[in-house]
Protein backbone atom coordinates (compact mmCIF):
# COMPACT_ATOMS: atom_id res chain seq x y z
CA UNK A 1 0.00 0.00 0.00
CA UNK A 2 1.51 3.31 -0.75
CA UNK A 3 1.73 6.44 1.38
CA UNK A 4 -0.93 9.10 0.92
CA UNK A 5 -0.76 12.46 2.45
CA UNK A 6 -4.00 13.92 3.29
CA UNK A 7 -5.30 17.07 5.16
CA UNK A 8 -8.11 17.08 7.91
CA UNK A 9 -10.23 18.78 9.93
CA UNK A 10 -10.07 17.84 13.68
CA UNK A 11 -13.08 18.50 15.93
CA UNK A 12 -11.53 18.05 19.37
CA UNK A 13 -13.27 18.11 22.86
CA UNK A 14 -11.19 20.55 24.68
CA UNK A 15 -11.38 20.38 28.87
CA UNK A 16 -8.64 21.97 31.02
CA UNK A 17 -9.86 20.16 33.90
CA UNK A 18 -12.65 18.40 35.66
CA UNK A 19 -14.02 21.47 37.12
CA UNK A 20 -14.23 23.69 33.88
CA UNK A 21 -16.81 22.84 31.25
CA UNK A 22 -15.14 21.63 28.22
CA UNK A 23 -16.10 22.49 24.66
CA UNK A 24 -14.99 21.28 20.61
CA UNK A 25 -12.34 22.88 19.41
CA UNK A 26 -11.53 22.76 15.70
CA UNK A 27 -8.00 22.01 14.21
CA UNK A 28 -6.84 21.66 10.77
CA UNK A 29 -3.62 19.36 10.09
CA UNK A 30 -1.95 18.67 6.90
CA UNK A 31 0.64 16.28 5.42
CA UNK A 32 -1.05 13.60 7.21
CA UNK A 33 0.08 9.83 6.51
CA UNK A 34 -2.18 7.32 5.53
CA UNK A 35 0.53 5.18 7.42
CA UNK A 36 0.52 6.26 10.50
CA UNK A 37 -1.72 5.17 13.69
CA UNK A 38 -4.08 7.46 14.90
CA UNK A 39 -2.21 8.20 17.86
CA UNK A 40 0.64 9.31 15.91
CA UNK A 41 -1.48 11.74 14.10
CA UNK A 42 -2.41 13.48 17.31
CA UNK A 43 1.45 13.08 18.49
CA UNK A 44 1.64 15.34 14.76
CA UNK A 45 -0.81 17.55 15.77
CA UNK A 46 0.35 17.71 19.46
CA UNK A 47 4.05 19.07 17.74
CA UNK A 48 2.68 21.70 15.69
CA UNK A 49 0.24 23.04 19.22
CA UNK A 50 3.44 23.00 21.16
CA UNK A 51 5.73 25.14 18.24
CA UNK A 52 2.62 27.35 18.33
CA UNK A 53 2.78 27.61 21.87
CA UNK A 54 -0.96 26.00 22.58
CA UNK A 55 -1.70 23.70 25.05
CA UNK A 56 -1.61 20.38 23.73
CA UNK A 57 -3.99 17.94 23.45
CA UNK A 58 -4.00 15.26 26.64
CA UNK A 59 -4.84 11.90 25.71
CA UNK A 60 -4.26 8.62 27.48
CA UNK A 61 -2.02 5.50 25.93
CA UNK A 62 0.49 3.22 27.21
CA UNK A 63 1.77 -0.10 24.82
CA UNK A 64 0.78 1.56 21.21
CA UNK A 65 0.28 -2.58 20.53
CA UNK A 66 -3.66 -2.69 21.32
CA UNK A 67 -2.86 -4.62 24.55
CA UNK A 68 -3.07 -2.72 27.27
CA UNK A 69 -6.52 -0.90 27.58
CA UNK A 70 -4.92 2.40 28.14
CA UNK A 71 -5.77 4.05 24.93
CA UNK A 72 -10.08 5.33 24.79
CA UNK A 73 -11.03 7.62 22.80
CA UNK A 74 -14.12 8.11 20.80
CA UNK A 75 -13.67 8.87 17.25
CA UNK A 76 -16.64 9.68 14.69
CA UNK A 77 -18.58 8.56 17.80
CA UNK A 78 -17.82 4.97 18.08
CA UNK A 79 -15.11 3.99 20.81
CA UNK A 80 -12.13 3.31 19.53
CA UNK A 81 -13.25 4.23 15.93
CA UNK A 82 -13.63 1.26 14.20
CA UNK A 83 -16.76 2.96 12.54
CA UNK A 84 -18.14 0.05 10.03
CA UNK A 85 -15.10 -1.80 9.37
CA UNK A 86 -14.98 -5.61 9.84
CA UNK A 87 -11.77 -5.50 12.05
CA UNK A 88 -11.94 -4.66 15.94
CA UNK A 89 -9.44 -2.56 17.17
CA UNK A 90 -8.03 0.02 20.07
CA UNK A 91 -7.13 3.52 19.23
CA UNK A 92 -3.37 3.14 19.16
CA UNK A 93 -4.69 0.30 16.31
CA UNK A 94 -6.44 2.25 13.92
CA UNK A 95 -4.62 3.30 11.40
CA UNK A 96 -5.15 6.75 9.00
CA UNK A 97 -5.47 4.36 6.38
CA UNK A 98 -9.60 4.30 7.45
CA UNK A 99 -9.68 7.97 6.80
CA UNK A 100 -9.48 9.88 3.58
CA UNK A 101 -8.31 13.59 2.05
CA UNK A 102 -10.46 16.25 3.16
CA UNK A 103 -12.25 14.17 6.08
CA UNK A 104 -13.54 15.59 9.42
CA UNK A 105 -12.83 13.63 12.42
CA UNK A 106 -15.05 14.54 15.91
CA UNK A 107 -13.13 13.24 18.51
CA UNK A 108 -14.02 12.78 22.28
CA UNK A 109 -13.20 10.92 25.28
CA UNK A 110 -15.39 8.57 27.15
CA UNK A 111 -18.76 10.04 28.47
CA UNK A 112 -19.90 8.13 31.67
CA UNK A 113 -20.70 9.36 34.85
CA UNK A 114 -18.20 6.48 36.60
CA UNK A 115 -15.60 7.80 34.47
CA UNK A 116 -15.55 11.47 35.04
CA UNK A 117 -13.21 13.29 32.49
CA UNK A 118 -9.53 14.67 33.94
CA UNK A 119 -8.50 16.78 30.99
CA UNK A 120 -8.96 16.79 27.67
CA UNK A 121 -9.65 13.02 26.39
CA UNK A 122 -8.08 11.51 29.35
CA UNK A 123 -10.84 10.31 31.49
CA UNK A 124 -10.62 8.69 34.93
CA UNK A 125 -10.96 4.66 34.77
CA UNK A 126 -10.36 3.94 38.42
CA UNK A 127 -13.92 2.79 38.95
CA UNK A 128 -12.99 -0.49 37.02
CA UNK A 129 -10.37 -1.45 39.42
CA UNK A 130 -12.67 -0.88 42.39
CA UNK A 131 -14.82 -3.68 40.84
CA UNK A 132 -11.98 -5.80 40.35
CA UNK A 133 -10.63 -5.30 43.93
CA UNK A 134 -14.37 -6.08 45.17
CA UNK A 135 -14.44 -10.06 43.39
CA UNK A 136 -12.75 -10.00 40.22
CA UNK A 137 -9.60 -12.73 41.61
CA UNK A 138 -9.18 -15.67 43.22
CA UNK A 139 -7.92 -16.58 46.44
CA UNK A 140 -5.60 -19.34 46.53
CA UNK A 141 -2.59 -20.19 48.44
CA UNK A 142 0.74 -19.76 47.22
CA UNK A 143 2.78 -23.52 46.09
CA UNK A 144 3.49 -26.11 44.30
CA UNK A 145 1.55 -25.77 41.32
CA UNK A 146 -1.21 -28.75 41.16
CA UNK A 147 -0.69 -31.65 38.53
CA UNK A 148 -2.02 -30.14 35.54
CA UNK A 149 -4.04 -33.35 34.48
CA UNK A 150 -5.35 -33.53 38.32
CA UNK A 151 -8.33 -31.06 37.11
CA UNK A 152 -9.59 -31.51 33.06
CA UNK A 153 -11.13 -28.59 31.96
CA UNK A 154 -13.14 -28.88 28.49
CA UNK A 155 -12.10 -27.94 25.80
CA UNK A 156 -15.19 -25.76 25.07
CA UNK A 157 -14.98 -23.69 28.93
CA UNK A 158 -11.78 -22.93 28.40
CA UNK A 159 -12.20 -21.42 25.00
CA UNK A 160 -14.59 -19.39 26.63
CA UNK A 161 -12.75 -19.02 29.58
CA UNK A 162 -9.81 -17.36 27.73
CA UNK A 163 -12.07 -15.32 25.53
CA UNK A 164 -13.50 -13.35 28.14
CA UNK A 165 -10.15 -13.21 29.76
CA UNK A 166 -8.44 -10.82 26.89
CA UNK A 167 -10.64 -8.45 27.93
CA UNK A 168 -7.88 -4.93 28.86
CA UNK A 169 -11.01 -3.23 30.75
CA UNK A 170 -10.28 0.06 28.15
CA UNK A 171 -14.02 0.69 28.83
CA UNK A 172 -15.39 0.89 25.61
CA UNK A 173 -18.32 -0.88 26.56
CA UNK A 174 -19.56 1.56 29.03
CA UNK A 175 -18.59 4.65 27.01
CA UNK A 176 -20.86 2.69 23.72
CA UNK A 177 -23.37 1.64 25.89
CA UNK A 178 -26.60 4.14 25.85
CA UNK A 179 -27.40 3.15 29.66
CA UNK A 180 -23.37 4.04 30.36
CA UNK A 181 -23.89 0.16 31.88
CA UNK A 182 -20.42 -1.99 32.72
CA UNK A 183 -22.09 -5.10 32.16
CA UNK A 184 -19.63 -6.32 29.49
CA UNK A 185 -16.43 -5.70 31.52
CA UNK A 186 -17.90 -7.58 34.48
CA UNK A 187 -19.18 -10.18 32.01
CA UNK A 188 -15.55 -11.20 31.26
CA UNK A 189 -14.35 -11.20 34.19
CA UNK A 190 -17.22 -13.49 36.11
CA UNK A 191 -17.39 -15.81 32.78
CA UNK A 192 -13.88 -16.29 32.43
CA UNK A 193 -13.58 -17.55 36.43
CA UNK A 194 -16.71 -19.14 36.35
CA UNK A 195 -15.69 -21.22 33.52
CA UNK A 196 -12.61 -22.30 35.40
CA UNK A 197 -12.47 -24.81 38.40
CA UNK A 198 -10.08 -21.74 40.22
CA UNK A 199 -13.05 -19.54 40.04
CA UNK A 200 -15.56 -21.81 41.53
CA UNK A 201 -15.18 -21.57 45.78
CA UNK A 202 -16.01 -17.95 45.52
CA UNK A 203 -18.31 -17.88 42.75
CA UNK A 204 -21.97 -16.80 44.00
CA UNK A 205 -20.20 -14.66 46.37
CA UNK A 206 -17.75 -12.69 43.79
CA UNK A 207 -21.07 -12.08 41.47
CA UNK A 208 -22.68 -10.52 44.23
CA UNK A 209 -19.86 -8.33 45.47
CA UNK A 210 -18.40 -7.34 41.66
CA UNK A 211 -22.28 -6.23 40.71
CA UNK A 212 -22.75 -4.82 44.13
CA UNK A 213 -19.88 -2.50 43.40
CA UNK A 214 -20.70 -1.40 39.76
CA UNK A 215 -24.12 -0.44 40.76
CA UNK A 216 -22.59 1.28 43.64
CA UNK A 217 -20.40 3.42 41.76
CA UNK A 218 -22.89 4.65 39.47
CA UNK A 219 -22.74 2.17 36.37
CA UNK A 220 -26.26 1.15 35.30
CA UNK A 221 -28.38 -1.39 33.44
CA UNK A 222 -27.98 -3.27 30.38
CA UNK A 223 -30.74 -3.25 27.73
CA UNK A 224 -29.04 -5.43 25.42
CA UNK A 225 -28.86 -3.52 22.83
CA UNK A 226 -25.76 -5.00 21.60
CA UNK A 227 -23.19 -1.91 21.48
CA UNK A 228 -20.65 -3.22 24.33
CA UNK A 229 -20.06 -6.06 21.96
CA UNK A 230 -19.60 -4.25 18.88
CA UNK A 231 -17.10 -1.57 19.92
CA UNK A 232 -15.38 -4.32 22.05
CA UNK A 233 -11.53 -4.25 20.62
CA UNK A 234 -10.80 -7.56 22.02
CA UNK A 235 -14.76 -8.95 20.86
CA UNK A 236 -15.91 -10.33 24.10
CA UNK A 237 -19.19 -11.33 22.95
CA UNK A 238 -22.65 -10.43 24.08
CA UNK A 239 -23.48 -14.10 25.50
CA UNK A 240 -21.30 -13.30 28.52
CA UNK A 241 -23.17 -11.08 29.83
CA UNK A 242 -26.21 -13.86 29.69
CA UNK A 243 -23.88 -15.62 32.09
CA UNK A 244 -23.07 -12.67 34.20
CA UNK A 245 -27.44 -12.98 34.64
CA UNK A 246 -27.69 -16.02 34.99
CA UNK A 247 -24.62 -16.16 37.58
CA UNK A 248 -26.14 -13.36 39.88
CA UNK A 249 -29.88 -15.40 39.27
CA UNK A 250 -28.42 -18.57 40.77
CA UNK A 251 -26.90 -16.59 43.60
CA UNK A 252 -29.55 -15.02 44.88
CA UNK A 253 -30.65 -18.25 46.29
CA UNK A 254 -27.39 -19.09 47.84
CA UNK A 255 -26.34 -18.30 51.67
CA UNK A 256 -22.90 -16.70 50.38
CA UNK A 257 -22.60 -12.49 51.20
CA UNK A 258 -25.75 -13.38 53.91
CA UNK A 259 -23.93 -11.84 56.78
CA UNK A 260 -22.18 -9.09 56.32
CA UNK A 261 -18.07 -8.46 56.55
CA UNK A 262 -15.68 -11.45 56.96
CA UNK A 263 -16.94 -13.90 54.07
CA UNK B 1 -20.96 5.75 49.80
CA UNK B 2 -20.56 3.81 52.72
CA UNK B 3 -22.90 0.62 52.65
CA UNK B 4 -24.50 -1.28 55.41
CA UNK B 5 -25.81 -3.75 53.40
CA UNK B 6 -24.49 -7.24 52.80
CA UNK B 7 -23.85 -8.50 49.67
CA UNK B 8 -26.19 -10.83 49.33
CA UNK B 9 -29.30 -7.66 49.82
CA UNK B 10 -27.19 -5.69 47.19
CA UNK B 11 -27.61 -8.40 44.86
CA UNK B 12 -31.73 -8.31 45.34
CA UNK B 13 -31.29 -4.65 44.48
CA UNK B 14 -28.87 -4.54 41.72
CA UNK B 15 -29.54 -4.12 38.18
CA UNK B 16 -29.85 -7.38 37.14
CA UNK B 17 -32.32 -8.43 39.63
CA UNK B 18 -34.33 -5.87 38.66
CA UNK B 19 -33.78 -6.69 35.53
CA UNK B 20 -34.75 -10.01 35.64
CA UNK B 21 -38.22 -9.36 37.50
CA UNK B 22 -38.70 -6.62 34.41
CA UNK B 23 -38.20 -9.72 32.10
CA UNK B 24 -40.24 -12.52 34.09
CA UNK B 25 -43.12 -9.88 34.24
CA UNK B 26 -42.28 -8.74 30.81
CA UNK B 27 -43.11 -12.45 29.18
CA UNK B 28 -45.78 -12.80 31.46
CA UNK B 29 -47.53 -10.12 29.04
CA UNK B 30 -46.58 -11.88 26.08
CA UNK B 31 -48.26 -15.15 27.16
CA UNK B 32 -51.21 -12.80 27.91
CA UNK B 33 -50.89 -11.38 24.48
CA UNK B 34 -50.82 -14.93 22.90
CA UNK B 35 -53.99 -15.70 24.88
CA UNK B 36 -56.08 -12.23 23.96
CA UNK B 37 -55.09 -12.91 20.19
CA UNK B 38 -56.73 -16.15 20.66
CA UNK B 39 -59.46 -14.78 22.12
CA UNK B 40 -60.29 -12.11 19.80
CA UNK B 41 -60.00 -14.43 16.50
CA UNK B 42 -63.39 -16.14 17.95
CA UNK B 43 -64.96 -13.44 16.42
CA UNK B 44 -63.72 -15.08 13.08
CA UNK B 45 -65.58 -17.91 13.90
CA UNK B 46 -68.96 -16.26 14.86
CA UNK B 47 -70.23 -13.51 17.66
CA UNK B 48 -71.78 -16.07 19.30
CA UNK B 49 -68.75 -18.19 19.51
CA UNK B 50 -66.89 -14.67 20.31
CA UNK B 51 -69.27 -13.71 23.13
CA UNK B 52 -69.59 -16.97 24.84
CA UNK B 53 -65.70 -17.10 25.18
CA UNK B 54 -66.06 -13.70 26.91
CA UNK B 55 -68.45 -14.42 29.27
CA UNK B 56 -67.02 -18.03 30.24
CA UNK B 57 -63.73 -16.05 31.33
CA UNK B 58 -65.59 -13.64 33.34
CA UNK B 59 -67.93 -16.45 34.69
CA UNK B 60 -71.20 -15.19 33.87
CA UNK B 61 -73.97 -17.34 32.06
CA UNK B 62 -74.52 -20.57 33.30
CA UNK B 63 -72.46 -22.96 31.38
CA UNK B 64 -69.92 -22.14 34.23
CA UNK B 65 -66.73 -20.00 34.02
CA UNK B 66 -62.83 -20.39 33.27
CA UNK B 67 -61.17 -23.02 36.12
CA UNK B 68 -64.92 -23.80 37.35
CA UNK B 69 -65.38 -25.63 39.81
CA UNK B 70 -62.09 -25.39 41.10
CA UNK B 71 -62.39 -21.71 41.53
CA UNK B 72 -65.87 -19.93 42.56
CA UNK B 73 -68.03 -18.90 40.28
CA UNK B 74 -66.92 -15.44 38.72
CA UNK B 75 -63.85 -14.98 41.12
CA UNK B 76 -61.32 -16.42 37.96
CA UNK B 77 -61.71 -13.20 35.99
CA UNK B 78 -60.76 -10.93 39.31
CA UNK B 79 -57.69 -13.04 40.12
CA UNK B 80 -56.15 -13.10 36.90
CA UNK B 81 -56.96 -9.09 37.00
CA UNK B 82 -54.59 -8.50 39.80
CA UNK B 83 -52.32 -11.11 38.37
CA UNK B 84 -52.05 -9.06 35.27
CA UNK B 85 -51.81 -5.72 37.16
CA UNK B 86 -49.59 -6.73 39.30
CA UNK B 87 -47.08 -7.96 36.34
CA UNK B 88 -47.80 -4.57 34.76
CA UNK B 89 -46.98 -2.38 37.49
CA UNK B 90 -43.67 -4.29 38.32
CA UNK B 91 -42.76 -4.24 34.88
CA UNK B 92 -43.26 -0.56 34.78
CA UNK B 93 -41.55 -0.04 38.20
CA UNK B 94 -38.44 -1.83 37.07
CA UNK B 95 -38.35 0.34 34.12
CA UNK B 96 -38.78 3.23 36.11
CA UNK B 97 -36.07 2.98 38.34
CA UNK B 98 -33.44 1.10 35.75
CA UNK B 99 -34.44 4.37 33.72
CA UNK B 100 -33.18 6.47 36.32
CA UNK B 101 -30.10 4.60 36.91
CA UNK B 102 -29.67 4.93 33.12
CA UNK B 103 -30.01 8.61 33.35
CA UNK B 104 -27.60 9.45 36.06
CA UNK B 105 -25.07 7.84 34.09
CA UNK B 106 -25.06 10.15 31.54
CA UNK B 107 -23.24 13.16 32.32
CA UNK B 108 -23.78 14.82 28.85
CA UNK B 109 -24.36 13.43 25.37
CA UNK B 110 -21.73 12.97 22.31
CA UNK B 111 -21.36 15.68 19.91
CA UNK B 112 -21.21 12.70 17.45
CA UNK B 113 -22.28 9.44 18.15
CA UNK B 114 -23.22 6.28 15.64
CA UNK B 115 -24.76 3.51 16.66
CA UNK B 116 -23.52 -0.38 15.44
CA UNK B 117 -25.75 -2.68 16.91
CA UNK B 118 -29.10 -1.66 18.39
CA UNK B 119 -32.21 -2.16 16.77
CA UNK B 120 -34.82 0.68 16.27
CA UNK B 121 -36.90 -1.85 18.84
CA UNK B 122 -34.02 -1.83 21.25
CA UNK B 123 -33.75 2.39 20.76
CA UNK B 124 -37.64 3.11 21.23
CA UNK B 125 -37.98 0.43 24.02
CA UNK B 126 -38.48 3.00 26.87
CA UNK B 127 -39.96 5.64 24.90
CA UNK B 128 -42.37 3.12 22.97
CA UNK B 129 -43.53 1.65 26.74
CA UNK B 130 -44.22 4.97 28.12
CA UNK B 131 -46.87 5.31 24.83
CA UNK B 132 -48.36 1.95 25.35
CA UNK B 133 -48.81 2.45 28.70
CA UNK B 134 -51.25 5.61 27.66
CA UNK B 135 -52.52 3.69 24.54
CA UNK B 136 -53.75 0.55 27.17
CA UNK B 137 -55.20 3.00 29.00
CA UNK B 138 -57.33 3.61 26.12
CA UNK B 139 -58.17 0.52 25.31
CA UNK B 140 -59.31 -0.61 28.56
CA UNK B 141 -61.51 2.45 28.74
CA UNK B 142 -63.11 1.30 25.49
CA UNK B 143 -63.85 -2.14 25.42
CA UNK B 144 -63.53 -3.27 29.19
CA UNK B 145 -64.52 -0.10 31.89
CA UNK B 146 -67.29 1.46 29.55
CA UNK B 147 -67.68 -0.34 26.56
CA UNK B 148 -71.54 0.06 26.68
CA UNK B 149 -71.17 3.71 26.85
CA UNK B 150 -68.98 3.88 23.83
CA UNK B 151 -70.97 1.92 21.48
CA UNK B 152 -72.57 -1.33 20.79
CA UNK B 153 -75.30 -3.58 22.90
CA UNK B 154 -74.61 -4.02 26.74
CA UNK B 155 -73.27 -7.34 27.52
CA UNK B 156 -72.87 -8.48 23.82
CA UNK B 157 -68.67 -7.78 23.72
CA UNK B 158 -68.93 -8.54 19.52
CA UNK B 159 -71.09 -5.68 19.15
CA UNK B 160 -68.12 -3.01 21.13
CA UNK B 161 -65.59 -4.78 18.81
CA UNK B 162 -67.94 -4.90 15.47
CA UNK B 163 -69.00 -1.31 15.90
CA UNK B 164 -65.43 0.39 16.51
CA UNK B 165 -63.75 -1.76 14.02
CA UNK B 166 -66.26 -0.73 11.21
CA UNK B 167 -64.61 2.35 11.26
CA UNK B 168 -61.59 2.41 8.88
CA UNK B 169 -59.72 5.26 10.66
CA UNK B 170 -60.04 3.17 14.22
CA UNK B 171 -58.68 0.20 12.97
CA UNK B 172 -55.44 2.12 11.04
CA UNK B 173 -55.26 3.63 14.62
CA UNK B 174 -55.23 0.16 16.16
CA UNK B 175 -52.57 -1.06 13.59
CA UNK B 176 -50.71 1.77 15.27
CA UNK B 177 -50.67 0.41 18.73
CA UNK B 178 -50.36 -3.26 17.68
CA UNK B 179 -47.31 -1.82 15.51
CA UNK B 180 -45.67 -0.14 18.29
CA UNK B 181 -47.00 -3.42 20.63
CA UNK B 182 -44.72 -5.77 18.46
CA UNK B 183 -41.91 -3.34 18.05
CA UNK B 184 -41.75 -3.32 22.02
CA UNK B 185 -42.29 -7.51 21.97
CA UNK B 186 -39.36 -7.76 19.60
CA UNK B 187 -36.58 -6.50 21.70
CA UNK B 188 -38.44 -6.99 24.88
CA UNK B 189 -38.79 -10.67 24.21
CA UNK B 190 -34.54 -11.69 22.87
CA UNK B 191 -33.78 -9.01 25.55
CA UNK B 192 -35.88 -11.05 28.55
CA UNK B 193 -34.37 -14.31 27.60
CA UNK B 194 -30.83 -12.96 27.26
CA UNK B 195 -31.44 -11.52 30.45
CA UNK B 196 -32.68 -14.78 32.23
CA UNK B 197 -29.86 -16.09 30.83
CA UNK B 198 -30.31 -18.52 28.11
CA UNK B 199 -28.37 -16.31 25.32
CA UNK B 200 -25.24 -18.36 25.95
CA UNK B 201 -23.75 -18.73 22.62
CA UNK B 202 -23.51 -17.09 19.50
CA UNK B 203 -26.14 -19.50 18.54
CA UNK B 204 -28.43 -18.72 20.65
CA UNK B 205 -28.24 -15.53 20.12
CA UNK B 206 -29.17 -16.09 16.33
CA UNK B 207 -31.96 -18.50 17.59
CA UNK B 208 -33.68 -16.16 20.36
CA UNK B 209 -33.83 -12.91 17.64
CA UNK B 210 -35.44 -15.02 14.91
CA UNK B 211 -38.21 -16.30 17.52
CA UNK B 212 -38.40 -12.89 18.99
CA UNK B 213 -39.37 -11.23 15.26
CA UNK B 214 -41.44 -14.42 14.68
CA UNK B 215 -43.32 -13.98 18.18
CA UNK B 216 -43.77 -10.08 17.24
CA UNK B 217 -45.32 -10.93 13.59
CA UNK B 218 -47.71 -13.49 14.93
CA UNK B 219 -48.84 -10.90 17.06
CA UNK B 220 -49.44 -8.43 14.78
CA UNK B 221 -51.10 -10.71 12.49
CA UNK B 222 -52.96 -12.41 14.84
CA UNK B 223 -54.07 -9.12 16.62
CA UNK B 224 -54.96 -7.70 12.97
CA UNK B 225 -57.10 -10.13 11.07
CA UNK B 226 -59.99 -9.73 13.21
CA UNK B 227 -60.48 -5.78 12.54
CA UNK B 228 -59.78 -6.49 9.51
CA UNK B 229 -62.13 -9.24 8.49
CA UNK B 230 -64.38 -6.75 10.49
CA UNK B 231 -63.60 -3.65 8.39
CA UNK B 232 -64.10 -5.78 5.10
CA UNK B 233 -67.59 -7.09 6.27
CA UNK B 234 -66.83 -10.41 6.21
CA UNK B 235 -67.93 -10.65 9.91
CA UNK B 236 -70.99 -9.01 11.05
S1 LIG C 1 -2.12 2.09 24.05
FE1 LIG C 1 -2.21 0.09 24.90
S2 LIG C 1 -3.97 -0.68 23.94
FE2 LIG C 1 -3.76 1.24 22.96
Amino acid sequence: MSENLMSLTLRIWRQPNAATAGKISEYKLAGVSSDMSFLEMLDMLNEELTVKGEEPVAFDYDCREGICGMCGIVINGVPHGRGNSAVATTTCQLHMRNFKDGDVITIEPWRATPFPIIKDLVVDRRAFDKIIASGGYISVNTGAAPEAHANAVSKLKADRAFDAATCVGCGACVAACPNHSGMLFVAAKITHLAMLPQGQPERPLRIKTMIGTHDELGFAGCQNAGECAAVCPKEIPLDTIAQLNRDLIASLFNRAGKSTAAE
Amino acid sequence: MVTTLTPHQRAFRSTVALKALMALTGLILIAFLLMHCFGNLKLLISAEEFNHYAHWLKGEGDAGGMLEPLIPHGWFIWIFRVFMLAAAVLHILAAVVLWRRAYNATPSNYEARKKLAQTYAARTQRLGGVILGALLLWHLLQFTVIPAQMAGQAGEPSSYVIFAFGQWYYVLCYAVFMGLVCLHVRHGFWSAFTTLGVNTSKRAEKVLNVLAYLIAALLFIGFMAMPLAVLGGIVS
